[in-house]
């Protein structure tokens, strides 16, 4: 589906976290995300929701300020009101509540 | 003269068929499925929209708009190293996989890819794991296969069923593939539990049923206490085979023999085992053509994603689901595979 380049991996998650089939974890994406599902899988409007969301993209330059990677993690996982594993592993031994 | 449309053997070897051989060719995949697996065939449109799929023009073909779907794999993050001789770590493939390839997630595998192997590393595994988790966006599995072939002597700890069973000593071999899966689930889900404390999203029990119904057991049983003791690692079972193959012919997962399971049938215990997602599998059969490897691989996954109440990701590298046996895959023939499984097998991902 593209990946962080438009919605794949969140809708990957959803297939893992709620054994959500394909259809229903991408309407679950683009409900949450405030898009269609046409613009859940463009290349264009994904990358400016999730440069201006903070939940990481397939690109850096000229990007350098866009989250990336964990932070990113953390902003996807309020979004999609999912809990990721590697986001509540970093916050309990960061000491994060 | 009649027109000849390209396309492939299922070894990859180019061919040329006319749409009465096409057309012959897929009614016969259709029906060696139907035969072997007791499922239902492809409607007249689906056959037609089939053919369509195999004769249409253009190198690389895609899906309709909206029926893009997400992928997984198997030893993901290790192809460009150990496929490709290329020399970076595997938290960097794992990166390259998600800001290159556009990957919906990968799995950080050992180049040994099974889990006894693992066992004695795992804690080092764990470590690569959680580099890559720092730096990605995308889920992360860590990924291996059963694989209980390692566990018989002389490396292994018990004996070799394949050595016993041609000598005729079927109780011990029936006995020693039992051992072989206490064996192997203990090796899992210590691994499975390393994953987990680093953060892992996914676990990936690869090419399960790869030394039969032993093998299956394995994973089902594994991926039962993974899920249970650490419920926030998600499992998917990658299948070895269309068939799980009957070396031990008596073992059973919730009061149902697994030897001789389709794939309609194995999702079924891989459901009840508790895992996110199913890796079915069809074998591609080298000396017959793409239409008619495609049209049983179509029939075999349509029921299995009819039945499926998971995510049904079909595995589409060499020498399965359509894709020919070779070791560079040809984009044409790949291309047409994934269209079919999407649109007529209506896979959730590859």
């Amino acid at each position: 589906m593209g990946g962080a380049r438009t919605a794949g991996d969140m809708v990957m998650r959803l297939q893992l976290d709620k054994k959500m089939k394909i259809n229903e974890a991408k309407a679950y994406v683009a409900e949450k995300l405030g898009v269609t599902l046409e613009e859940l899988v463009d290349v264009v409007t994904m990358s400016e929701l999730r440069e201006d969301l903070g939940i990481g993209l397939a690109h850096v330059e000229p990007c350098a300020e866009a989250n990336m990677g964990m932070e990113a993690k953390f902003k996807i996982a309020e979004i999609l009101d999912i809990k990721i594993n590697s986001v509540e592993k970093f916050k309990k031994r960061a000491g994060i509540k | 003269m009649e027109k000849k449309y390209f396309t492939r053997m299922g070894d990859g070897s180019m061919v040329y068929m006319t749409e009465e051989e096409i057309k012959a060719d897929i009614q016969l995949g259709m029906e060696d499925a139907i035969l072997r697996g007791k499922v239902d065939p492809l409607t007249e449109e689906e056959t037609q929209k089939l053919y369509d799929i195999v004769t249409m023009s253009g190198i690389i073909v895609g899906v309709e708009p909206g029926m893009q779907v997400v992928s997984s794999n198997d030893s993901g993050s290790d192809k460009i190293s150990t496929k490709c001789g290329i020399p970076v770590t595997r938290d960097v493939n794992a990166m390259i996989h998600e800001r290159v390839l556009g990957a919906d997630s990968v799995d950080i595998g050992n180049s040994d890819y099974n889990y006894k192997t693992v066992k004695g590393i795992a804690k080092r595994e764990a470590t690569i794991l959680k580099q890559a988790l720092r730096n990605t966006t995308m889920p992360l599995f860590y990924g291996a296969m059963p694989n209980l072939g390692f566990y018989t002597k002389p490396d292994g700890p018990v004996e070799n069923w394949a050595v016993l069973l041609p000598e005729g000593r079927i109780k011990e071999a029936l006995q020693a593939q039992e051992d072989a899966v206490v064996h192997a689930v203990n090796d899992i889900t210590y691994v499975a539990k390393q994953m987990a404390d680093v953060g892992a999203d996914g676990f990936q029990l690869d090419t399960s049923g790869a030394a039969g119904d032993a093998d299956f057991l394995a994973a089902l049983l594994a991926c039962e206490k993974i899920t249970k003791n650490n419920p926030e690692l998600k499992v998917e079972i990658g299948a070895a085979g269309e068939f799980v193959l009957g070396m031990h012919g008596k073992l059973k997962y919730d009061d149902q023999i697994i030897a001789g399971l389709y794939p309609h049938k194995q999702v079924k215990l891989v459901e009840k085992a508790g895992a996110s997602i199913f890796g079915a599998v069809v074998n591609t059969n080298c000396n017959m053509s793409f239409p008619w490897n495609i049209a049983r691989v179509i029939t075999f996954i349509k029921a299995c994603t009819d039945v499926a109440q998971i995510p049904v990701h079909a595995n589409a590298g060499m020498g399965v689901n359509g894709i020919p046996m070779c070791e560079n895959l040809p984009s044409d023939v790949s291309s047409r595979a994934d269209k079919a499984l999407i649109e007529i097998g209506k896979v959730d991902g590859l």
